[in-house]
């Protein structure tokens, strides 16, 4: 949270790193970054990434960006940090003419432009930039702003180009170093004695900040990041405890410290439009703490932004097991929000991945203090984002169907599914492409096929594929499985690929699915199954595929006798395709 | 607060930052006896040493150092 300081970073460096994520990090400065790189490791230790960092000369990122024969290319780096110091810019500047003055920050962003042509050229990289503390430096004072070629005009305009520079360009990021610096002010930024003495162009306790920042970006990059946000709700969401007080009585709006709610819901709803999902986790009964969000005039939040609504008087660790199970994200994603030390410290105990911060005493600080930190940083955002929460609403209303049947048996029979199976078509073409490519878990042989190569299995006489999607009366999962047949000598049929959502897993579409390969098999005149499983580190799960089906083993295949096959039981019940 | 006891807690500084143990150290150990402390590790030992004490030395202070001896004197200066 509040980052490390020097002292605990250099502990990170002795810790081992096998299994950690590896990160190949090239910085380029244009002064000294050798206390830096120590905090950026240490850091990077923090979040589990390996970093292989290539630390340039300082102020040899000219070289070093357009000699092809360069350090740099020699490191490949996948990340590339260019840091820029803003005392260094203003010496440059004050040695400017007036006219070059007022062109200083276009000059600047042309340069960099060239850099992330060149860098993009020659890297699969990320270009992180570090933008510019606006230390004002008196010469025009508060007229500056009036004046186009004024340091803090040209600096100000420089920070401004840079996110447009960011916007433009999708590899390109913004490590924010002057929100930093706002946060903490001049004195904790630069230390001037240091930068007279070592050409360390910041002080060394802010380093620990601009390593954080850095690696914020980075770890967000490789696939680390926030995806959901737990609100507890008395004295969290509202003020009050909404059991004693009722739905008058609690403080939001205008009431009592109600402001101070209202900007945390505020916050929320904001996250949520940005697509992080919110959930609910309090001790309360359900249907009184529901309340509020239906029929108090003030609540921001309303029921149809909560993903997950948990409220009961079971602890709050298995709850967040509950929201877990649910939502299908990694504990580490997830941040948890409550007033009451007890309940922060059992979920930090029982779910140590789970990033529970400290929320302070007095709600008035709570979004002061939130906004402190990095808690929900992005490196990417798509408008469909928002529409999430009603994807795992749905999922919630089955789960919540699950507990209350006996038997798996009788909760899949009251699911009422329904499949369709159809040949690849042109139509799914791109999805069909997309899910061979991006499925981990369940992929017994983890080939991946590009639109173009679905388009010839579509024509080939020697393969027979198929998609699987399905429905149950809670919503459509759509096209959730893909098998491709190959016609292997006579009387064999080969499954090439055989892949599953992990969203439908323990549904028995497996089994659904073996009587429509088995079913192809009589059709085709084809006597055995064969299957195969290529191991990799992420299909683990499906290791006993087809052992648990009934298939027997020889040499690393498996293999399945068509003529006394009994058809698997299942409830899910074929429907015909419809068209579009 | 006595020299040997400032000694004592340069030692364990130095210890923590250049990441060594059971180093021998006298009031006339200077930079050039112990391998790992370079021009950059200097800049972290005296922010360290800053942090403990709760001193702020200058510039011209620090460029004066020529051990832990005249180190000691500094701190003994600015805390008594």
């Amino acid at each position: 949270m509040n980052p490390l300081d020097f002292k605990q970073l250099r502990k990170n460096l002795k810790k081992d790193t096998t299994g950690f994520k590896p990160v190949k990090l090239a910085i380029l400065g244009d002064t000294s970054t050798q206390t830096l790189i120590r905090a950026i490791k240490g850091y990077g230790i923090e979040y589990g990434l390996d970093v292989d960092l290539y630390e340039a000369d300082y102020d040899q990122i000219d070289l070093q960006v357009f000699n092809p024969e360069s350090d740099l290319y020699q490191h490949d780096s996948d990340q590339v940090f260019l840091y820029k110091s803003s005392i260094k810019l203003l010496t440059k500047y004050y040695k400017k003419s007036i006219e070059e003055k007022a062109h200083f920050a276009d000059s600047v962003i042309e340069k960099l432009e060239e850099y992330i042509a060149v860098l993009s050229g020659r890297l699969k990289a990320n270009i992180i930039i570090a933008n510019f503390i606006e230390l004002p430096d008196m010469v025009f004072n508060n007229y500056g702003n009036k004046v186009p070629h004024s340091w803090i005009f040209q600096i100000r305009k420089l920070n401004f180009k840079l996110m447009e520079l960011a916007a433009a360009h999708e590899n390109v990021f913004i490590c924010d170093l002057s929100s930093v610096n706002n946060q903490l002010g001049r004195r904790e930024s630069f230390d001037p004695q240091m930068y007279i003495r070592t050409a360390i162009a910041s002080n060394l306790k802010f380093q620990p900040y601009i390593a954080q920042n850095l690696m914020d970006i980075i770890k967000t990059s490789v696939g680390k990041f926030k995806k959901c946000l737990i609100l507890d709700l008395d004295n969290t969401t509202w003020g009050g405890i909404i059991g004693d007080d009722g739905v008058e009585g609690i403080q939001i709006g205008s009431l009592g410290a109600g402001k101070a709610f209202t900007e945390l819901q505020l916050w929320a709803k904001n996250l949520k439009d940005r697509g992080i999902i919110l959930c609910i986790c309090s001790k309360n009964t359900d249907h009184i703490a529901r309340e509020p969000f239906k029929s108090h005039p003030d609540m921001v939040l309303r029921l149809e932004d909560i993903a997950v609504f948990v409220a009961n008087w079971e602890n709050k660790a298995d709850n967040i097991r509950h929201i877990q199970a649910v939502l299908n994200i990694g504990f580490d994603s997830m941040v948890f929000l409550d007033d009451n030390p007890f309940e922060r410290n059992l979920v930090r105990q029982e779910l140590s991945e789970v990033t529970v911060p400290e929320l302070p005493e007095d709600p008035a600080e709570y979004i002061p203090y939130l906004q402190q930190f990095n808690l929900f940083e992005t490196t990417s955002y798509s408008g469909l984002d928002k529409d999430r929460t009603k994807q795992y609403q749905v999922e919630a209303k089955r789960k919540k169907a699950q507990t209350s049947f006996a038997s798996v048996g009788d909760y899949l029979k009251n699911l009422n599914m329904t499949a369709i199976v159809s040949p690849f078509d042109t139509f799914h073409t791109p999805r069909i492409a997309q899910l061979t490519q991006r499925s981990n878990q369940f992929n017994l042989r983890t080939i991946r096929y590009s639109e173009k190569d679905i388009k010839d299995l579509i024509e080939s006489p020697n393969h027979i594929t198929m998609y699987i999607s399905l429905e149950d009366k809670y919503g459509d999962y759509g096209l959730i499985s893909l098998i491709v047949l190959e016609k292997q000598g006579e009387d064999q049929l080969f499954i090439d690929t055989w892949i599953m959502s992990c969203r439908v897993l323990k549904r028995d579409v497996e089994k659904f699915v073996l009587n429509e390969i088995v079913k192809i098999g009589v059709a085709e005149n084809r006597s055995v199954i064969v299957g195969e499983r290529l191991p990799t580190p992420k299909n683990v799960l499906v290791e006993n595929h087809y052992k648990d089906l009934g298939f027997t083993e020889k040499d690393n295949k498996w293999f399945l006798a068509v003529n006394n096959y009994e058809a698997q039981a299942n409830f899910i019940d074929k429907k015909e395709p419809v068209l579009g | 607060m006595q020299r040997a006891e400032i000694l004592g807690k340069l030692k364990d500084i130095l210890e923590e930052v250049l990441d060594l143990e059971d180093l021998a150290v006298t009031e006339e150990t200077t930079a050039n006896d112990i391998e790992d402390w370079d021009s950059i590790m200097h800049v972290e030992i005296i922010v360290a040493i800053e942090e403990e004490f709760d001193v702020k030395f200058k510039t011209a202070e620090i460029v004066k150092f020529k051990n832990l001896s005249d180190m000691i004197t500094g701190i003994l200066d600015k805390t008594a």
